[in-house]
């Protein structure tokens, strides 16, 4: 019988103004990344609300990543400064509660950058997969 | 520092209710056995002498309730706030909750309040009264003969003893000595769980967290928390929830409460107190203002009105989330 | 009368807890108790109550009624009713003990609760008496005897042994089944205890709480009472006192989407909390001052009214003691009853 290799389920917010379309540079390059990475586009890598990173934890995602412009070159000049400070304080409270603080990152990747972006998810998909299972915020109903 | 007696609270209420500065009194009422005070609003001078109380258990912090006060009542409320009181005053001002003319605020000096679990620890169940000679708790049970004498320093809530302030931020008078911010070793605490594997901070959440009863006790009573419609109570929010149905449910409610009022939370340690599970919600809160003072800088929420929480500034040159962890441990 | 010496209760529950899972008070680090399940070694707690009441056992907090899942075009209906196994709580004062009776006729009276029922019928009560009350406790208010608990089995312990007397055909089952222990013995012992007992119960201080204003037919004389304004004034709107209380019953039936199907279940709901009972039209309760009233006249008129006057408090204090601002039904009785003999 072959075993099912396990292959970590990652939510990426990615701005639609510099990741989102990092991400799209990777695809036309033919960049490889994990299937596995499931993107979200956000208008600015200030609108993900924490209460999104505990959703996608729940709903069985196994690492989430935000990514948004470069410090500086923000759409809306400050949005992703305040994103900075948000997950410096969030991802250090849920590592406070003692969930794997490599299941979650901020990266910063421009629209020019898509290897960057096909990289930094092959670098954070295998510190996920390492991890294994999130078990620590999961939610045992959605996995039925 | 001179020890508040209720009478000079009810003298000074009586005083400004009597020339027409305030039209109202938020104030402690007396209970069944001295311990279960309630806020009480006291509209004349009978009122007052008939049911006034100040004594160790005067713990609630009123600031939150101006709020609502202030918008179904007419004319100035008379509210006596203790220190750690006047800092949720003044980030309620912040946040432009309440008028502030509406508001007259008797600052009144606090050497710390007693649990009375603590006390009960103490005494045993079978409180009959609780009063107070030379400045120590005097307490009559059903089962001693005698009455219990306890220091108030040997049953202080946790938060007196890490009180961080005794210094009145707002007030329009002052009753006694005016305080001074004091050092405390209120981060402690949060420094030990921090210095714990992950694997035992996550046991030790675990187990606190199972408790909650999702009475929502700690939210109600925190005056940070002053939505109007809570997204835990609203159906159309999507995680509307009433009951922690398991351990994710739990734990998305405390951080999701305590990230919310990151920055304006000013450490009075309401949640704790209220908590009838006895979880140590007050950590949370403390982490992080741990981290923010530490990323961020020193920063004291309540101490100005107008001043600008850390989560709604930012400079150019601040640390990178991944960067936290990489200077924690260069740091241990 | 039956009796075992203390020194052989952890014999006496590891004998119990061969047929059944056993629960009894267990003490928490914070100085606190809780029902926990009991397994070699675990001891019983002296504290007099739990912090939270003992209805969970048959009242969850939460509980899964049914599932539903898609698949194309069909929707299955999943049934996760499943038949509780037998259990045993023991040590539950008399007051919860009471509660179970005002739940029962909420839940068991047409149309009959299946969920409730089942684990009623699976679960055994040995009840235990008070010998050393609090303050607030206040129970002889609502003619529970603390001294003579009811339940399956009653049990008293003294400074050495326990004492057991099967009430119900279930409690005799449960004692016949740990009858090796158990030695006969005349009830002198007992009968002493109860009299010191007695004698502090008279002491206590919510002794003389009268619930003459209250019971069923009096909603007009109390649904106006200018009294709630000022008592309900100070409610935080949290639901600390109705999810200790071992008698409030009210719940909320939701759907929660797991992404790939729908769980339908039940929890406690707060007559506290802003969108209780909220419909297609609104909140029929708009205030805080509605809602502190719905609770109170619930235990003290409507209950009765549909009860045969039974009130739906058991006088157990945890409100008492847990409410954030002190607030309570003690307060609420004394305000708008006064007490006897006023």
């Amino acid at each position: 019988m072959q075993v099912k290799e396990y292959r970590p389920l990652i939510v990426a917010f990615c701005c639609n103004w510099c990741s989102y379309a990092g991400a799209d540079l990777a695809g036309n390059n033919r960049l490889a990344y994990p299937a596995d990475v499931k993107i979200i586009r956000v208008p600015c890598s200030c609108r993900v609300n924490p209460m999104f990173i505990l959703r996608a934890f729940q709903r069985g995602a196994d690492g989430v990543i935000i990514c948004g412009c470069h410090p500086g070159d923000c759409h809306y000049t400050s949005g992703n400064y305040f994103t900075r400070r948000r997950m410096a304080a969030l991802f250090s409270m849920l590592d406070f509660l003692g969930i794997e603080r490599e299941r979650t990152h901020v990266e910063w990747v421009s629209a020019a950058e898509g290897a960057k972006f096909a990289s930094t998810m092959n670098a954070f998909a295998e510190k996920v997969a390492a991890l294994g299972e999130n078990k620590r915020l999961e939610d045992l109903r959605c996995k039925k | 520092m001179q020890k508040i007696i209720g009478e000079q609270l009810i003298d000074k209420a009586s005083e400004l209710l009597s020339n027409g500065t305030v039209s109202c009194v938020l104030g402690w009422g007396l209970g069944e056995f001295g311990y279960d005070v309630t806020p009480t609003l006291f509209k004349s001078v009978e009122d007052l002498k008939k049911g006034f109380v100040f004594n160790d258990f005067c713990g609630a912090n009123f600031s939150k309730y101006l709020v609502e006060k202030t918008r179904k009542l007419d004319g100035k409320i008379l509210v006596f706030l203790k220190p750690c009181d006047t800092y949720s005053f003044n980030q309620l001002l912040t946040e432009h909750r309440f008028e502030r003319e509406k508001v007259y605020v008797v600052g009144i000096p606090c050497d710390g309040m007693a649990d009375i679990s603590k006390v009960k620890a103490v005494t045993g169940e079978g409180i009959l009264t609780i009063g107070e000679e030379n400045g120590k708790i005097v307490v009559t049970t059903l089962y001693e003969d005698e009455p219990v004498i306890i220091d108030v320093e040997e049953v202080l809530a946790e938060r007196c003893i890490n009180c961080k302030s005794k210094k009145h931020v707002a007030f329009d008078e002052i009753i006694g000595e005016e305080g001074k911010v004091v050092e405390s070793g209120r981060f402690d605490e949060v420094a030990r769980l921090e210095s714990l594997t992950p694997d035992e901070r996550f046991a030790f959440w675990q187990n606190e967290l199972s408790k909650c009863i999702r009475c929502n006790a700690c939210r109600d009573a925190c005056p940070a928390c002053t939505c109007e419609k809570c997204v835990f109570d609203n159906p159309a929010s999507g995680v509307e929830n009433k009951s922690p149905a398991n351990s994710f449910e739990e734990k998305m409610f405390h951080i999701i409460r305590a990230f919310h009022v990151a920055g304006r939370c000013t450490d009075c340690g309401e949640c704790s107190r209220v908590c009838p599970q006895n979880i140590p919600l007050h950590l949370l809160n403390r982490k992080l203002i741990k981290d923010m003072n530490e990323f961020y800088g020193e920063y004291q929420a309540g101490e100005k009105v107008g001043s600008r929480a850390p989560l709604v500034d930012y400079t150019t040159e601040d640390i990178e989330p991944c960067e936290v962890f990489d200077r924690r441990d260069k740091n241990v | 009368m039956f009796k075992c010496s203390l020194e052989k209760n952890q014999n006496l529950f590891a004998e119990i807890a061969k047929n059944a899972k056993l629960y009894l008070p267990v003490d928490n680090a914070d100085g606190s108790a809780s029902y926990g399940e009991w397994s070699e070694g675990v001891k019983w707690s002296d504290a007099l109550n739990t912090a939270k009441s003992a209805k969970d056992f048959f009242f969850p907090q939460t509980e899964d009624l049914m599932g539903f899942k898609t698949i194309g075009k069909t929707i299955e209906i999943i049934d996760t009713r499943r038949n509780s196994e037998d259990f045993v709580v023991f040590g539950v004062r008399a007051c919860d003990v009471k509660s179970f009776d005002i739940l029962d006729r909420v839940f068991l009276t047409d149309p009959c609760d299946s969920f409730y029922a089942n684990k009623r019928k699976h679960g055994t009560i040995v009840s235990v008496a008070c010998t050393k009350p609090a303050e607030t406790c206040f129970c002889s208010t609502f003619g529970i005897d603390a001294v003579s608990p009811a339940g399956d089995v009653s049990a008293w312990k003294t400074e050495d042994a326990l004492y057991l007397q099967a009430n119900t055909e279930k409690g005799k089952a449960l004692v016949d089944s740990i009858s090796s222990l158990l030695e006969e013995c005349t009830d002198d012992a007992v009968n002493a205890q109860r009299e010191k007992t007695a004698k502090i119960f008279d002491k206590l201080p919510l002794k003389n709480l009268s619930t003459n204003s209250f019971g069923g037919g009096k909603t007009m004389d109390l649904f106006d009472n200018p009294f709630w304004d000022e008592l309900s004034s100070s409610c935080l709107g949290c639901g600390t006192c109705t999810f200790v209380c071992p008698t409030c019953q009210c719940y909320d039936i939701k759907d929660f989407n797991t992404g790939n199907g729908v769980i339908r279940y039940r929890c406690w709901d707060s007559c506290m909390f802003s969108e209780f009972t909220k419909m297609a039209h609104g909140n029929n309760r708009l205030t805080q001052k509605e809602r502190f009233r719905q609770r109170f006249m619930h235990k003290l008129v409507y209950y009765p009214e549909n009860n045969e006057g039974i009130f739906s408090c058991v006088g157990c204090g945890r409100c008492l003691t847990k409410c954030p601002i002190s607030m309570n039904i003690v307060k609420v009785m004394k305000k708008i009853g006064g007490n006897k003999g006023e």
